[in-house]
């Protein structure tokens, strides 16, 4: 109860800290930015184990003021799931970036913006409040947007140039919309905004701001029809943040949010699940085909983020139990497995110079390590059975023809054939065959490096016994829950307030 | 009524110069215009006739209080642009100084 | 220009140096009483620490910057402005005395009285005289300096 606000305390505290320590080199500022992610990490496993013991959701009342008055930071279920998510990554990243920032100048001020946007995406997940989470939404976004133009070469700055005002215009969407459901409802906080809107039934007002959300989170999350940043922005950006990006940021503050509000807070209705469908499965399609055409290593990463991301899309858009579940458990395989793929990728960038498929070559001799925690990544995406995409992707397959979209499950099979030759081209052109002359000396990465790969490929392997219910009843189950009782979610929480 | 609908055309207009100018510096323009219809939208359905501030005063029934929350709102959402407009300006100098030229349709070294 | 000890010839004519001396420092008096009385009128730190910015920009603009960064280095702008947030983070985090992050933890506020309300006018003083002032002020500052030289880069690449 006490730990919730260290969420948000300790990554921002950190960042000005390591900002004041200045441009000086050296391993106070890798020791202590890696603490205090692994230190995020054990405080959101403690906060799984408080949420699983608990059946209530366990609010925080910041500055003490009761909530319809203050902010209050919230956490159920589904925000213990993505805080664990969220914190795990950014600290196998952290432990990554250690070495990969060697080569650039002003390492402090990367671990400040990292952690600036670890806190701003933290306290997305963590708020109860939907203007608080508005306010840790651009900070993580700006932090993003910094972060993309690390390198500050020409291609990086023309990404994040277009990064920005693509994102800048999904955020005045959003506050647009928040700002629509406060002329409506008179409150900002998500419970009683809930209340609110249920009370009057949905009215113009409301359907005007679902759409400007389904807009702006659209933008974040990079469905197709607002994906072109994306692919621009994920692989110009340094490896870790790439992995970042794809990873985390495009989930907690695109995928969640938009559940968070729709499922919880307005309601969802029959033509909100099947726009989801629809733009789920032609995001699966469409990105799966241009990841196809890529030559470049990272772009096709980046493509291929767009394509995993229209999985979640379509199992949230399906709306059934086992469908919501598949959702977020794709979610987190995404996660694991792209955060990975991305630094492989940076590994080879690292040792090789290049990221290009076709000077690359055999380096399965040279890398063997980069080699085959690439080839577990690859596996997991494109759902081979062991590995944990597999599960995810069949479940949300299994709940498609369930509920009788077969069309959809189709595309979803055709989606992840995509995968697999996508993925084969890249391990083939990469990995195997001969090695051209340039990459002959070509050598393994430090050893961090490793470590952060070594761990996020175990995880890989063996997260997909969370499809069991011994496993997925203390992870997933309660997650899926929170979103499958919709809008109870007010209940739960009001009952809460009045408690105390 | 007709107000909303101007602070929503103000908006509109910043939309149009985001996507259809070729000028970074526009751009920026476009989305500087488009926060400030945000804004300007808030202050707006916050405003009541004859409204009084929500200040306490002695000696003084507090009566028709317009609410306070929606200029905390538009202020956060300035501070919030603020540092938006900051880094895209600086940005953008940066791409003055790269690629020598402001037009986003010579500006295209990443395709694909 | 060569003769660096002659102020004179840096920044503007005599004329707006002249009226700048006189104005900033009353701009500045003016930043600090919106900041001090943020708690019971209208203002507060982002709009007093504002008016701060402003004074430091038009001295710069009427001296010239090397006459503003003898008086505050840049490296000493980022210091203060990472303690800002540090001060309101510690304000924040003393709240835990009284049980809550962010808890009032000074006796509340009467009207009227200018030395009250709590942790407000702390955190006022700590966003506004740090934070905003030098933050809006180091970005000017950033964006003034830097180093100018279009199409370098290009013509690099295209060799």
């Amino acid at each position: 109860m006490k730990l919730i606000p260290l969420f948000i305390i300790l990554p921002l505290g950190a960042a000005f800290l390591l900002s004041l320590s200045g441009k000086r080199k050296g391993a106070f500022c890798d020791i202590f930015s890696n603490a205090i992610t692994l230190l995020l990490f054990i405080i959101s496993l403690i906060t799984l184990y408080n949420t699983n013991t608990q059946i209530l959701p366990l609010i925080y009342k910041v500055g003490g003021w009761a909530p319809p008055i203050g902010i209050p930071l919230v956490v159920d279920s589904l925000t213990a799931f993505m805080l664990l998510i969220v914190n795990f990554i950014s600290f196998m990243i952290n432990l990554y970036s250690v070495n990969y920032m060697e080569k650039f100048t002003a390492k402090s001020k990367f671990y400040t913006l990292f952690l600036l946007m670890v806190g701003g995406m933290n306290g997305v997940v963590i708020s109860g409040d939907i203007f608080n989470l508005f306010v840790f939404f651009e900070l993580a976004s700006i932090a993003s947007y910094a972060l993309v133009a690390f390198g500050s070469r020409a291609e990086e700055m023309e990404a994040s140039f277009k990064y920005m005002a693509m994102s800048a215009m999904g955020s005045l969407f959003i506050l647009l919309g928040i700002v629509f459901l406060y002329s409506n409802a008179s409150t900002l906080n998500m419970a009683h905004l809930s209340e609110v809107i249920s009370n009057q039934g949905i009215n113009k007002t409301v359907i005007f701001s679902s759409i400007l959300f389904i807009l702006g989170f659209g933008i974040k999350s990079a469905i197709v029809p607002f994906h072109a940043w994306l692919a621009d922005a994920h692989p110009a950006a340094p490896a870790p943040i790439s992995a970042m990006l794809s990873g985390i940021l495009i989930k907690s503050l695109g995928i969640y949010s938009l559940c968070r509000i729709f499922y919880n807070v307005l309601g969802v209705t029959t033509s909100f699940l099947s726009l989801l469908m629809f733009l789920g499965a032609v995001s699966i399609i469409v990105g799966g085909l241009l990841a196809l055409g890529q030559s470049d290593l990272k772009r096709m990463l980046a493509y291929s983020s767009i394509s995993q991301v229209g999985y979640i899309i379509l199992g949230l858009g399906i709306g059934t139990p086992m469908a919501i579940l598949g959702a977020l458990f794709h979610l987190f395989n995404h996660s694991i497995f792209k955060s990975l793929l991305f630094l492989n990728s940076g590994a080879v960038e690292y040792a090789t110079g290049t990221r290009d498929l076709e000077k690359l070559g055999g380096l399965r001799e040279k890398m063997p390590i980069t080699a085959n925690t690439s080839l577990i990544a690859s596996m997991g995406i494109s759902g081979i059975p062991p590995f944990n995409g597999f599960f995810s992707k069949l479940l949300i397959i299994f709940a498609c023809i369930k509920s009788g979209y077969i069309g959809y499950g189709i595309w979803a099979i055709i989606g992840s054939v995509l995968t697999i030759s996508y993925f084969m081209k890249f391990q083939k052109s990469a990995f195997f065959g001969p090695a051209p002359k340039e990459l002959e000396s070509t050598r393994e990465v430090p050893f961090l490096m490793q470590t952060s790969m070594v761990i996020l490929s175990i995880v890989c392997i063996f997260s997909g016994v969370i499809i069991l219910p011994k496993f997925g009843n203390y992870f997933t189950e309660p997650a899926k829950n929170v979103l499958a009782q919709g809008k109870d979610y007010k209940d739960m929480i009001l009952k809460v307030t009045n408690e105390k | 009524m007709l107000t909303y609908f101007l602070c929503l055309i103000l908006f509109c207009v910043g939309l149009y110069a985001i996507v259809r100018k070729r000028n970074i510096i526009k751009i920026i323009i476009g989305i500087i215009i488009c926060e400030y219809a945000v804004n300007l939208f808030l202050a707006l359905f916050a405003y009541k006739m004859n409204g009084r501030s929500p200040i306490y005063s002695p000696r003084q029934e507090i009566v028709n209080m317009v609410d306070p929350l929606p200029q905390a709102l538009a202020l956060t959402s300035i501070v919030i642009g603020l540092a938006t407009t900051a880094l895209l300006v600086g940005i953008a100098i940066r791409i003055y100084e790269k690629y020598g030229t402001f037009d986003i349709t010579k500006i295209n070294r990443l395709k694909g | 220009m060569k003769a660096k000890n002659n102020s004179d010839n840096k920044g503007m004519s005599l004329i707006v140096k002249t009226v700048t001396r006189i104005f900033v420092g009353l701009i500045l008096l003016y930043g600090i009483y919106i900041v001090l009385h943020g708690h019971v009128s209208p203002g507060g730190g982002f709009a007093g620490g504002f008016i701060i910015a402003l004074s430091y920009i038009l001295f710069m603009l009427a001296f010239g910057k090397e006459e503003i960064l003898k008086r505050i280095p840049e490296r000493m702008i980022s210091i203060l402005e990472s303690l800002g947030v540090i001060m309101f983070l510690v304000i924040a985090l003393l709240g835990f005395s009284g049980g809550y992050f962010f808890y009032n933890w000074l006796p509340k506020g009467m009207p009227f009285k200018l030395l009250s309300a709590g942790t407000i006018p702390i955190s006022n003083v700590a966003l506004a005289l740090l934070e905003v002032s030098l933050g809006l002020f180091g970005i000017f500052l950033v964006l003034v300096l830097l180093k100018f030289a279009p199409k370098k880069d290009l013509e690099k690449d295209e060799e």
